[in-house]
């Protein structure tokens, strides 16, 4: 696989970036923002990957008898999914407040702040 | 700037970037590498404290200090929907009505409903044994509610659901995480130190602090998403905007 | 108490404040949760105090969880953090204060809920500024996000706060998955997740293509929130519409821990062998500094808008900011230290006094409230005292940051200290127009009709329900005491003193590593503490600006400023940087493609 994995974690970042660019519905540009995300988690696990390993997690395994995957990158994800829900539930709840009082989610629609 | 304009931009910097990310990958360690020192480390410390999943560990014990930011994160979210999702002042409350639920959905759910509740409780229970933890089985018990809403309505699930005492109890969740640390800091000299018997290794007291900062999460997540869902689901059912009071001739 | 406890402490504290608040909301009155938060604000503020003393000149560490820096989590603090950190902590204080009674809503049993926000954000900003581990930084980065999206949208019934809040949040959170990829990208190098061990292990490797990638993506997050051009257009959005008291904060310290974040990771990461050479950062980052200050500086003046004017001006003095630390000098950042300090206080007084004309006349239009504030009389002079701080007048203390900055950026380009009075001087000229034509009447009344591009300040949300009560004293209080604070710190030697022994701290990346992971100190004194006093060339240079801006604001209130056709070049090219501030989250997003693609090149070229 090589640097592929790598390769694919800026991939699907620039395509959610494109995504958010050409956005015309703020939900879609907070799924983009998702996606977004995403690449980070790949580019993490991917770095942690070891050949031939398994979770490091020893309740059912004698420790020292195999090779484990870095731990350390997936508490990382872990922190990084938290924190990507948060954020997305926040921005969803302005959103919806914004759907009520300007009656459209069209970010290209939004002309109060300029200049 | 036009549609076009963006776009032709965005692209040209975005060709730059790809070939920078491109070229940066092409200088990491090649994939599936041996080499992980911090991991490593994080292994042993972690059986070193008696603590079979090491991603707990790091989690709970060796980087607890970053789970202390993204449980206040969680927290923060729970504020600041609660203050974002609030009844404006040209809203009305609106009382949810009984809907009609088909029977295979009731029965489905209703038999889903304790399993699902036990599986979250194990899920955070055996965090530091087993893969899950306090966010992984938060999430669980605050679906398992909501199977509620499934199984019959929006008036049933605010009766299983008292959102003062899940609000309170998420606050105190919060803030019982940083006494731990406190706890750490006052007998062992250093906040989140991991105080308490390490027991005996792969059963369920082992670890130390660990499985206490994990309920502590697990009751935050729980409580704290279940807030978060009524705030959202307040909007879709409970709330009347100011050009919908025609439409539901409730004024 | 020792550094070990006050350093864990100072995030604990509002931490568990927030809690509290948020559970006795639901039954106490609202005058409770006014003391209560008071209470838990002054609290944080003697932690940070008494830490920033313990701090004199030397590096605090905390091994928080009894872990080795090559573990666990080190908090660590030079006086230059602890100082920043202190600055948050006086600032939340002072907006608890001037929000006493301030809003109504929500009331009931959610009247916690905002106090409990701004501790929150507090204790992002402080675990921003005392944490030693670039993942932690990361979390506390989006705690203060999380809860300043949060605050930016608190008025729901206006779609233009949701709308600011909304592109504040994306772009930020977008901008922070660029940098958590980027320390992905160190990790998978060195391994290491501590500042000081990264530094470390980087020394190891050579300069490639994968050490100027990860650290212009780590860069992107604190460039955003720093606001630099191109990374800038969701500041005065933002700001324009947030609740006057978060303004405060944002523009107060916010924007100006991202130049603090830069600062510190290339110190202990970058700066040594195998990062990026001086030569690169200095270039770089003064260009992007310069760009940012002139570009700021431009837009404020063309502003009428009072909270966006402000936030244009913050814009332009983070430029300021950016060329400082830039130098990469100790008497740089010493000067930098002293003049975001002193920027922060004058800049919250500003805001502090644009919400009592937003309390009185639901406006903040400069325009439309021609002379209408006269009655105002001593907020009004509390203004114009905080446009000439702006200026940097001697011997305030903006004035003494701008100009030992200015004379270090000398020494190196001697045509930047134009940079700094140009900004400062339009800068302080804009807000001084302002505070003329508001509080005094003075010139004309001014008949333009607003552009298609511009956001005027008039049909404001009113942020208070009961017009015919007055305006509560701690309104006015608050500002007067912040800008009297300001003052102190220019007047007063001890804190520029502290801060220069900080900055001497703060440029030796082998005394921090030493310290951070246990290992005997190198040999030497180390860095001599820069001197931090006023010298004539710097007096006369704050004069100058201060000239400049008094004779450019009085010009305009008489519009005895050329008034240049629609078809001239100059006027063209204005409108059409009016026009990139188009309010749209996707233009907004391309800018920052654009912003990473110039700084990969920028410095990949020089490496």
């Amino acid at each position: 696989m090589g640097t592929w994995v790598f390769l694919a974690a800026g991939w699907v970042l620039l395509t959610a970036l494109f995504g958010l660019v050409t956005s015309r519905n703020l939900i879609h540009a907070i799924g983009c923002l998702t996606v977004a995300q995403s690449s980070t988690y790949l580019l993490l696990l991917a770095v942690g990957y070891r050949r031939g390993a398994t979770a490091p997690v020893y309740s059912d395994l004698t420790p020292g008898t195999r090779p484990v995957v870095d731990p350390v990158v997936q508490a990382l994800a872990l922190t990084d999914v938290v924190v990507g829900a948060t954020v997305t539930a926040l921005l969803l709840a302005l959103t919806i407040q914004l759907h009520k009082r300007h009656h459209t989610v069209d970010p290209q629609s939004l002309t109060g702040l300029k200049g | 700037m036009s549609t076009r304009a963006r776009l032709v931009m965005f692209l040209l910097a975005a060709a730059v970037v790809a070939a920078f990310f491109s070229a940066a990958c092409a200088h990491l360690p090649p994939f599936a590498t041996p080499d992980h020192p911090y991991g490593e480390r994080a292994v042993a410390a972690a059986l070193e404290r008696r603590t079979a999943n090491v991603v707990s560990a790091v989690n709970f014990d060796i980087r607890a200090f970053d789970t202390l930011g993204e449980e206040s994160i969680l927290f923060g979210t729970v504020l600041g929907a609660t203050l974002l999702l609030r009844r404006a002042r040209d809203e009305r409350h609106r009382r949810p009505v009984a809907e009609r639920v088909m029977p295979t959905t009731r029965l489905f759910a209703t038999l889903l409903l304790p399993v699902t509740l036990a599986v979250g409780v194990y899920t955070v229970a055996h965090g530091q044994l087993s893969p899950g933890g306090g966010f992984q089985g938060g999430v669980v018990l605050a679906t398992a509610l909501h199977l509620a809403y499934v199984a019959a309505d929006y008036r049933a699930l605010q009766k299983v659901r008292p959102l003062v005492v899940l609000d309170v109890a998420d606050s105190l969740a919060a803030a019982s995480y940083t006494l731990v640390g406190l706890a750490g800091l006052i007998t062992g000299g250093a906040f989140l130190q991991n105080v308490l018997p390490l027991g005996t290794f792969n059963t369920i007291t082992s670890g130390g602090t660990v499985p206490v900062l994990n309920a502590t999460v697990g009751v935050e997540v729980a409580c704290g998403l279940i807030c978060l869902l009524a705030h959202f689901l307040d909007q879709a059912v409970e709330f009347t905007g100011p050009d919908q009071y025609e439409k539901t001739g409730d004024r | 108490m020792t550094e070990a406890t006050l350093l864990p402490l100072a995030v604990a504290l509002p931490l568990l404040g927030a809690a509290l608040l948020a559970v006795a909301g639901r039954a106490l009155p609202r005058l409770g949760c006014d003391i209560l938060a008071t209470t838990c604000a002054s609290a944080e503020t003697a932690c940070l105090a008494l830490l920033w003393t313990r701090t004199d000149g030397h590096l605090a560490t905390a091994d928080l969880g009894g872990w080795p820096a090559r573990l666990g989590i080190v908090l660590a603090a030079d006086p230059i953090g602890a100082g920043l950190a202190l600055l948050v902590a006086v600032l939340i204080l002072a907006v608890i204060v001037y929000s006493w009674r301030y809003f109504d809503e929500p009331t009931g049993e959610h009247a916690g809920a905002f106090p409990a926000l701004i501790l929150l954000f507090e204790a992002g900003m402080a675990g921003f500024a005392l944490t030693g581990d670039l993942f932690n930084a990361f979390v506390f980065f989006e705690l203060m996000g999380a809860a300043a999206y949060a605050l930016t949208g608190y008025h729901i019934e206006d779609p233009r706060p949701l709308h600011g809040a909304l592109t504040f949040g994306i772009v930020t959170s977008f901008a922070a998955y660029c940098s958590l990829l980027g320390i992905g990208f160190l990790y998978a190098r060195t391994g290491e997740l501590n500042l000081a061990r990264l530094g470390q292990q980087l020394a190891g490797h050579h300069t490639d293509m994968l050490t100027v990638v990860a650290f212009v993506l780590i860069c992107t997050a604190l460039l955003v929130k720093a606001a630099a051009v191109p990374f800038h257009f969701w500041l005065p959005d933002a700001h324009a519409v947030a609740p006057t008291p978060v303004c405060m904060l944002m523009s107060g310290v916010m924007v100006e821990l991202g130049v603090y974040g830069i600062a510190r990771v290339y110190w202990t990461v970058f700066s040594g062998p195998g990062g990026i050479p001086h030569a690169a950062f200095r270039t770089t980052f003064t260009a992007l500094g310069v760009l940012t200050a002139l570009l700021g500086a431009l837009m404020c003046w063309q502003q009428r808008h009072l909270k966006r004017l402000l936030a244009f001006s913050t814009v332009s003095h983070v430029g300021l900011f950016l060329i400082g630390v830039a130098l990469l000098t100790p008497d740089g950042v010493a000067g930098t230290a002293l003049y975001v300090a002193a920027h922060g206080l004058v800049k919250a007084a500003l805001f502090a006094l644009a919400g009592v004309l937003l309390d009185r006349y639901g406006s903040v239009d400069e325009h439309g409230l021609h002379g209408r504030a006269r009655n105002l009389r001593l907020v009004g002079v509390l203004f114009v005292a905080g446009a000439l701080a702006l200026a940097g007048l001697p011997p305030l203390g903006t004035g003494l940051g701008k100009a030992l900055a200015e004379e270090d950026a000398a020494r190196w380009q001697p045509w930047l200290p134009a940079v700094f009075v140009t900004a400062s001087a339009l800068t302080g000229a804009a807000v001084l127009r302002a505070g003329l034509r508001i509080f005094f009447g003075a010139g004309p009344a001014p008949r333009r009709r607003p552009d298609q591009e511009e956001t005027t300040g008039q049909g404001e949300e009113p942020e208070i329900r009961s017009p015919q009560r007055t305006a509560p004293p701690t309104m006015t209080v608050v500002p007067a005491v912040l800008l009297a604070l300001a003052a102190c710190i220019g007047v007063l030697p001890a804190a520029a003193t502290a801060l220069a022994k900080g900055a001497a701290v703060f440029t030796d990346p082998a005394r921090y590593t030493a310290t951070v992971l246990a290992l005997p100190q190198p040999a030497g004194e180390g860095n001599p503490p820069p001197a931090a006093d006023w010298t004539m060339p710097g007096v006369l240079l704050g004069l100058l600006s201060t000239a400049l801006a008094v004779a450019l604001a009085t010009a305009a209130v008489h519009q005895r400023t050329p008034e240049l056709s629609a078809h001239h070049p100059a006027a063209r090219a204005v409108r059409t940087l009016r026009r990139l501030h188009s309010g749209h989250l996707g233009d907004y997003l391309a800018w920052l493609t654009v912003g990473v693609a110039a700084l990969c090149i920028a410095l990949a070229a020089q490496t």
